[in-house]
């Protein structure tokens, strides 16, 4: 397999191709019409369907529809649409089902909407941000998997760089094993055997069997599943330099390609910075930031938004080392995150600042 | 043993027996489609049977072992979980997008919706309108009452003008609450309708007209002929304020008076008659 | 005086399943169903009882939200002698 230069919204979609997608549906809204674009092309060539849905909850809706028949399906949007879909996105994962949703955002102010679930009620999602093309071809084909393995929306969160950056990449299919027998995907064929399917948020019991709904019993299981997912499900970090750091930098997604500049150079001019790079931002790695702070002077957390991820960062480092916010809101006129901070000088300086504390 | 009894002063025939003489069996109890057929619906209630006469339909035309049901949201949501075919629930106004996918996923199944008028007209116009433009080869089934009864019998955009409702306490208004929207009508001008009909249920006779709607919506999925559509008026006398009997009268007077029955449109039925012999 | 009818059908009545909303009377084209005034089943709610004359033609139980309803036809019509009134 020969690497090709292609854009971060190309090579998305070649690796959801790769993990198996045979159904997607979107919105055109910047900066994930490129997804869509991409997967209108290149679906139907590998025997998938893509909608173009007339709306954000169309789409979702639409995958719902696909991924409860077994399909691999996906649907994704930037921030917004992502809000449109959150009632879907919630119940769905009250359905059980698997789903991997794109979220294309501009800058990072969507860090509260993905991990605290921005839809009502109590549920969790896996959240997975890479931090550069190459990386989004592994962590999308790792989304599929996971949502199969815990039926359940797995959210890829991507950004306007990464969407429009260009790289060499190889899209290689990653290796998860045989495809499991989903038993309780839908096609039509258990109707009129007395025990006719039913996927629904409301439950799976039916009336046969059991009075009707009874949505506590289902909403403690859904929750006690939840909870082993979230247990079991590996939390990812990418470490720089932390052993002997005075000052840890935090970042995800791609200002982190950013801050880890900054971080080098900085450690090439002889001072102590190091830096984490959280890739699931739920399960958030806690103990791999509490860990990196033992010892250290202070934490640095950098996000493009007005301070959302430093939240967990704070949880994670308790009374180990203060932590101050160097990130903000930087975007330029287009309000589709395209930030002036992202600049190695820029970020070089800020990290000095808490250095020099 | 003796054919009749005597019950609250009257001669009766007996009722709590199969026939002694020899009898064929025309119409049984529950269809075997349905799973439970008691249920809480309001005594009156017209949904069952319209559930029924779908289910009968599905069975007729032989694809239960292929047939999706996707559910709104509203009284009828009680069935989602009572049938003995696959089903899907939906989001209230949301069930077209996700018949949609299930359709495309798997061309080779029978999709039909279940939705309330407050479900489809209300929250999901969007949605249907959608999918009938796209020709959809789904069947989107809307058990119209003129109420959102399960929240208790508020307005929605298909009572009629006078209806009272609680939120129309003095009689849908024109001026306050605009005017209904006649759904069928609506979208049997979209190109990519192919049948789009409207039956009721307060009487025998509605009830084998609609059953045959749903035989032709259905026949037109399978002849992947485009977007299937059957509005089917039913009664909700807790919804309208009336009693049970008075019901199918105020269906025929108030809501089929505006939401007039019929085959709007019917694309399989107009080839098969140019073809005829 | 005494005079007869043709019953051409019967139906089974599940009682029990009955909410009393009266849909079938109305429904009968020979008008042979009628409402309990006193007698109910075990949730409260009157439920048909039958005369002489059904048809066996369906119409209740396909109006009948409850699926109270077994229908059955004859296989050769009952006249039947009716005692006077």
């Amino acid at each position: 397999m020969t690497a090709r230069l292609m854009e971060g919204s190309e090579a998305i979609a070649e690796a959801m191709i790769a993990a198996g997608c045979r159904f997607f549906a979107g919105y055109p809204m910047t900066p994930f019409t490129e997804v869509l674009e991409h997967m209108a092309r290149k679906l139907p060539a590998v025997g998938g369907v893509c909608m173009n849905a007339e709306s954000e909850i169309e789409a979702v809706g639409m995958a719902w529809g696909a991924a409860a028949t077994g399909t691999p399906a996906a649907t994704g949007s930037t921030g917004q649409g992502l809000s449109l879909m959150q009632e879907s996105l919630a119940e769905i994962t009250l359905a059980r089902l698997p789903l991997v949703v794109l979220n294309m955002a501009r800058a990072q102010g969507d860090y509260y909407q993905a991990t605290r679930g921005g839809g009502h009620g109590d549920y969790r999602h896996l959240v997975l941000a890479p931090g550069d093309v190459a990386e989004a071809v592994e962590l999308v084909q790792r989304a599929f998997h996971l949502s199969v393995r815990w039926r359940n929306p797995v959210l890829v969160m991507g950004d306007y760089y990464l969407a429009h950056t260009a790289r060499s990449v190889t899209v290689e299919p990653l290796d998860y094993g045989p495809r499991p027998h989903l038993d309780w995907a839908l096609d039509g064929s258990t109707g009129g055997s007395g025990q006719a399917k039913l996927i629904s948020f409301l439950g799976s019991a039916k009336q046969r069997h059991h009075v009707g709904y009874d949505l506590s019993d289902h909403y403690a299981a859904c929750a006690a599943d939840s909870a082993t997912m979230v247990a079991s499900v590996e939390p990812i970090a990418e470490c720089l330099d932390t052993d002997d750091a005075d000052v840890v930098v935090v970042a995800f997604g791609t200002p982190a390609t950013y801050a880890k500049a900054a971080v080098r150079q900085l450690r090439a001019d002889g001072a102590r910075v190091g830096l984490v790079r959280p890739v699931t931002l739920y399960p958030f790695p806690t103990d791999v930031v509490a860990g990196a702070a033992e010892g250290a002077r202070a934490v640095a957390v950098y996000e493009n938004n007005q301070g959302q991820m430093v939240d967990d960062v704070r949880l994670a480092v308790l009374e180990r080392a203060p932590v101050h916010f160097i990130g903000g809101l930087s975007l330029d006129g287009s309000g589709f995150g395209i930030a002036p901070d992202l600049d190695v000088s820029v970020l070089r300086h800020r990290i000095e600042q808490v250095l020099a504390r | 043993m003796s054919r009749t009894t005597r019950v609250d002063g009257h001669i009766v025939v007996r009722t709590d027996q199969v026939p002694a003489e020899p009898a064929r069996l025309v119409d049984d109890f529950t269809p075997a489609l349905i799973d439970v057929g008691a249920h809480h619906l309001c005594p009156g209630c017209g949904e069952p049977v319209a559930m029924r006469a779908t289910l009968e339909a599905v069975a007729e035309l032989d694809v239960v072992r292929r047939t999706i049901g996707v559910f709104g949201i509203g009284c009828y949501t009680a069935f989602s979980n009572n049938l003995d075919v696959e089903v899907l629930q939906a989001l209230h106004g949301r069930a077209p997008s996700v018949a949609t996918g299930v359709k495309r996923a798997r061309p080779d199944t029978i999709v039909f919706t279940i939705q309330g008028d407050g479900d489809m007209v209300n929250e999901g116009l969007q949605e249907v309108i959608h999918s009938a433009a796209r020709g959809e080869n789904v069947t989107c089934i809307m058990l119209n009452n003129g109420v959102f009864g399960e929240t208790g019998g508020h307005m929605t955009a298909t009572t009629v003008l006078g209806q009272r409702t609680k939120t129309s306490l003095e009689g849908r208004d024109p001026v306050a609450h605009g005017r209904p929207i006649l759904l069928a009508t609506l979208l049997a001008q979209l190109d990519g309708a192919a049948y789009v009909a409207r039956g009721a249920v307060n009487n025998a006779g509605n009830v084998a007209r609609t059953k045959k709607m749903l035989l032709q919506a259905l026949r037109t999925q399978i002849a992947g002929a485009g977007f299937s559509f059957v509005e089917i008026l039913t009664m909700c006398p807790t919804g309208w304020f009336v009693e049970t009997q008075d019901a199918p009268a105020y269906l025929a007077d108030n809501l089929a008076a505006v939401h007039t029955g019929g085959v709007l449109k019917d694309v399989l039925g107009d080839s098969d008659r140019q073809e005829g012999p | 005086m005494s005079r007869t009818v043709l019953t051409r059908g019967t139906v089974v009545i599940d009682t029990e399943a009955c909410k009393g909303c009266d849909l079938c009377i109305d429904a009968c084209p020979p008008a042979v169903l009628a409402m309990t005034t006193h007698t109910v089943n075990a949730r409260g709610y009157r439920f048909p009882l039958l005369f002489e004359g059904c048809t066996g033609c369906a119409a209740c139980s396909q109006v009948c939200p409850d699926f109270v309803f077994q229908v059955y036809k004859y296989e050769t019509p009952l006249t039947v002698a009716l005692e006077g009134p």
